[in-house]
């Protein structure tokens, strides 16, 4: 039997074929489905805030992207992928609220689509697709075995990317 | 001040803050039965400080459709808040509001709009409770509307707060008119700004 492991917010977790990772409702955070094509092993993970440098209390590595994404990396290597293989896809990082009031908060969604794009093609792991940005929540689901990568919100049909 | 930190809170401090959620709650419940023109009761708050996943699972879930009104506040504190609000429970109080059963499972523009003053008026009584005790100026910034999974709204708040630590402070407050309504109010003000309401208070 498959499971459908989740992956909570400022969380990573790594799976192999044929188990996938959900994360339910990514809001401004954004959601890093990362997988080696041949072995199948992937992982997702949960980001809240663009950059661990930033910020004093930076121990919560799944936290970041810039730590989420190397650590997230580092589990699926050590599950047996090779990282010259790696693919990414990402989700996430809507504006939910037309009006923020916070200047470094304004667009945190757009930075943290930044931050991780920027993360990943300095690991020089290829996006392959992403359904970022607008103002709505998303639940996906990334299943490491063809890579698709479910999305889900209220009042719009289901997506795979 | 400025080591304040949300993790190592004293219980007089938490005692302050649930007295505070308590009064601000009380007027707004007090607005929303002028609004509605009913009688409107509500239990005493609880103040809690979560883990960002347990707050979700306390509103039935990451994926609960839930709408949330979320302001800035400026003045001598700064920082926002938000008040959330199950989406049935936010139905009910919009089909009160408009006098009139809703159909179809999304709300209209009007509906939208009726539900925003609501949000206006609860979140606004209880920020004028907040300056009435403190003597803080405080100006609420229009707040803004969102129906969604609480996850995702959730998000908003969880990152400012994750910007400090890995918990929300999370004020929970049940109203009654007819049925039970959910409502919870999470304060963000920023560090600087929670000691100038305790000092102002007499508390630090």
């Amino acid at each position: 039997m498959s499971e459908i492991i989740k992956v909570g917010m400022a969380d990573l977790k790594i799976c192999v074929s044929p188990d996938a990772v959900t994360t339910l409702g990514l809001g401004s955070c954004v959601g890093i489905a990362i997988r080696d094509p041949i072995t199948k092993v992937g992982g997702l993970a949960h980001i809240m805030l663009p950059d661990s440098t930033q910020i004093k209390n930076n121990s919560n590595v799944p936290k970041f992207a810039d730590t989420g994404i190397v650590e997230l990396i580092r589990q699926i290597i050590a599950k047996g992928a090779n990282q010259s293989r790696l693919v990414a896809k990402i989700a996430g990082g809507a504006q939910m609220f037309a009006f923020q009031n916070k200047s470094d908060m304004v667009r945190i969604g757009d930075r943290n689509v930044e931050a991780t794009k920027k993360k990943l093609a300095e690991l020089k792991i290829p996006v392959l697709a992403q359904d970022t940005g607008d103002s709505y929540g998303r639940t996906v689901i990334f299943y490491p075995e063809t890579g698709d990568f479910v999305i889900r919100a209220v009042g719009k049909e289901q997506r795979v990317i | 001040m400025a080591n304040l930190d949300l993790e190592t809170m004293s219980q007089e401090y938490y005692d302050v803050l649930k007295e505070l959620g308590n009064i601000g709650a009380g007027n707004a419940t007090t607005a929303l039965a002028q609004m509605l023109q009913c009688k409107v009761d509500m239990s005493v708050p609880q103040v809690r400080l979560l883990e960002f996943q347990d707050v979700a699972s306390l509103m039935g879930g990451e994926e609960q459709l839930m709408a949330g009104i979320y302001l800035g506040v400026d003045g001598d504190i700064t920082g926002s808040i938000m008040f959330l609000l199950e989406k049935e429970s936010a139905r009910h109080l919009v089909s009160k509001l408009m006098g009139m059963t809703l159909e179809g499972e999304e709300f209209s523009e009007m509906e939208m709009s009726a539900l925003q003053e609501v949000g206006n008026i609860i979140t606004g009584s209880y920020l004028n409770s907040l300056s009435s005790l403190t003597g803080l100026c405080i100006y609420p910034t229009i707040p803004s509307l969102a129906v969604d999974m609480a996850g995702a709204i959730l998000s908003v708040p969880a990152i400012e707060f994750g910007t400090l630590g890995d918990k929300i402070l999370l004020i929970q407050t049940q109203f009654f008119d007819e049925i039970q309504l959910d409502g919870y109010f999470i304060l963000i003000p920023d560090l600087e700004s929670y000691g100038k309401i305790l000092s102002s208070l007499g508390i630090m």
